[in-house]
């Protein structure tokens, strides 16, 4: 076990290396010289000279690499083009609003997807179970961005129930704290993005639980487990699901990474302040510090995310080999 | 063409796979003579007999699907729009599998040092956040539909890759492998002769399901504002309505581009879910 992880430690560093490697290239590909978003070419050649000496850009490109890496570890990101403020400043809270809209929701929708998926499995067959394999591909197919906007049209604009976006209502918080998170205003507005998702989400565990359950349902050991005389609900649960839960969970690494790079969407319709947002607005306004830092950290949360979940995956599951 | 033809036969065994079939294929023919039936032109401005832009107009008998804010026919968009889901999503899923393939291939027949590094690779691909590392490159590159299908089949594969090096490192243990390498075969004979072949199953799944996925993602791309600068696609479609802010007035506007997809991807999904339980009976035991 302490070797899996140690293995699965060095793997994640490896890959985080590679990561930052691939963007150094990439945002250096970018078109044109990045460094002339700032620098004018109208300015004096002298202080054109003076301005790349001080972006560390008259180096030779090695000790670039590794300035760069020294920058991206220690989360230093420089500044925004747009807005000359540092980029870490623009980043404090856009983590937080990220998680706690994607995580809550992820949680919510393996858990529900697993016992709907569970008992669709065991009562299969019949008019109710067909339709709803049906009603979970086509929520499935849909492009959660477009859910999103028929959610706000009936929910918020026909109905009024919840507000159409923004992580709280503008002018109410003049901090950015705890007790904004906990707030019923803040909650308020979190309500439909998070339905929004949890309900697109909901469909892979399920559907994959589903057709997981009807492959045990025939195995020996639920057929013995019946004529022991177990009552229904306990073979279902304790044995048959649990046992079908394996393939699921397998998937919770990939699908929270999926996740975490989907929120750049699902945060566009519903305006909410995230990592996915600051992207966004970044490549829009040709800020490609800010485009940067948001791409970097929404991938170090992929990373970390799939870590955790393969340790816990780990655990969960003494029988895997790690090779 | 063989695969192709086997793959038909065996979709149609369910009803399922055969309502599937025919509106993967009726979207097909669309794509097709979409433009010809179209009876204006993607961006083309309608005025009406008083010589006044038709803007935003609800369905009528004139536009079956109502206009823009800009005055463009609606049913005319979604018409060119197949074309373009369709060729980014058949050229992005052949790409993925086309990759994913050789690869899967070669990293589980040789197994060893050569597996090691490609698993390694396909990891760092998998650590890749798909989504915003599309929009990266398509913010460094010009947008068009070849950039699109090459930044999508870059993060695609990864997926594909690991199915199929799954899929060989068992088919390596069969007796006809042996066989073939007792026989003087070489490894590419034994790879690309004997293996791939018993692999074109799980790799057309492997189509079905990424068609599906790249057809959501090139609609997610265009609803960002990053679609194909000078054609018309789906997701561009919402992407207009919302960025108009007519969104939620305009509902004939939003309500085509969403239900296309979401009709054309569950069929996709349909198809490759039937064809998986026909070459996988374990799955059909139903």
């Amino acid at each position: 076990m302490r070797q899996y992880i140690l293995r699965r430690c060095w793997h994640m560093l490896i890959t985080l290396f590679a990561l930052m490697t691939i963007m150094f290239f990439l945002f250096r590909l970018l078109p044109g010289d990045p460094a002339m978003t700032v620098i004018s070419s109208a300015m004096y050649p002298k202080a054109q000279e003076a301005m790349r000496a001080q972006f560390g850009l008259d180096k030779p490109l090695l000790q670039q690499y590794l300035i760069y890496l020294q920058n991206l570890i220690t989360f230093d990101f420089g500044y925004s083009f747009h807005s000359s403020r540092s980029v870490s400043e623009l980043l404090g809270g856009r983590i937080v609003n990220t998680l706690v809209l994607i995580l809550p929701s992820m949680i919510l929708a393996y858990l529900l997807g697993a016992v709907l998926g569970a008992l669709m499995g065991w009562y299969r067959g019949g008019r109710f179970e067909t339709a709803m394999v049906l009603v979970f591909t086509v929520l499935q197919a849909a492009p959660v961005f477009w859910l999103g906007m028929l959610a706000i049209l009936l929910f918020s604009i026909n109905l009024g129930w919840f507000p159409p976006g923004h992580l709280v209502t503008p002018g109410m918080f003049v901090n950015r704290d705890l007790w904004m998170y906990l707030s019923a205003d803040f909650l308020h507005h979190l309500a439909l993005p998070f339905i929004v998702h949890t309900s697109y989400q909901i469909a892979f565990p399920l559907l994959l639980m589903r057709s997981s359950m009807l492959s045990t349902a025939g195995e020996d050991f639920v057929e013995f487990a019946r004529i022991k005389g177990l009552p229904e609900r306990r073979i279902l649960f304790r044995h048959a699901a649990r046992n079908s839960m394996l393939p699921v969970a397998t998937t919770i690494p990939m699908i929270l990474g999926w996740a975490l790079a989907g929120s750049v969407v699902i945060e566009t319709v519903f305006s909410w302040p995230g990592l996915g947002l600051l992207m966004i607005e970044g490549v829009q306004r040709s800020d490609f510090p800010v485009v940067q830092a948001a791409f970097y950290l929404i991938a170090v949360l992929t990373i970390l995310g799939t870590f955790v979940a393969d340790i816990l995956y780990g655990i969960l599951d003494p029988r895997i080999v790690y090779d | 063409m063989n695969a192709l033809v086997h793959f038909v036969q065996a979709v149609r065994q369910s009803r399922s796979g055969r309502i599937s079939l025919n509106i993967v294929t009726g979207f097909l023919v669309l794509a097709l003579i979409g433009p010809w039936i179209a009876p204006y032109g993607p961006f083309e401005r309608v005025y009406d007999g008083a010589g006044d832009l038709v803007r935003l107009s609800p369905p009528s008998a004139q536009h079956w699907l109502g206009t823009t804010n800009l005055g463009r026919d609606v049913l005319s968009q979604m018409l060119w729009g197949v074309r373009s889901a369709m060729i980014i999503g058949f050229a992005t899923a052949f790409g993925v599998v086309a990759i994913g393939v050789n690869i899967g291939l070669v990293s589980g027949y040789f197994g060893g040092r050569i597996d090691a590094l490609m698993m390694r690779i396909t990891d760092i691909f998998l650590g890749l956040p798909f989504l915003p590392f599309i929009i990266v490159i398509l913010s460094i590159t010009e947008r068009n539909t070849t950039t699109i299908i090459i930044a999508m089949t870059l993060v695609m594969w990864r997926s594909a890759a690991r199915v199929i090096r799954a899929q060989v490192l068992s088919l390596k243990q069969q007796p006809f492998v042996a066989a073939a390498r007792t026989t003087g075969g070489s490894n590419a004979t034994i790879i690309y002769r004997e293996i791939a072949p018993n692999i074109m199953p799980i790799a057309l799944v492997n189509v079905a399901f990424s068609l599906a996925w790249a057809i959501i993602t090139e609609a997610s791309i265009g609803f960002l504002g990053y679609g194909a600068a000078k054609s018309i696609s789906w997701g561009t479609i919402i992407h207009d309505a919302y960025a108009s802010q007519l969104m939620y007035q305009a509902w004939w506007w939003v309500m085509p581009p969403g239900i296309a997809i979401m009709v054309l991807v569950s069929s996709v999904y349909f198809l490759g879910r039937a064809y998986e339980h026909v070459i996988n009976p374990r799955l059909a035991r139903q």
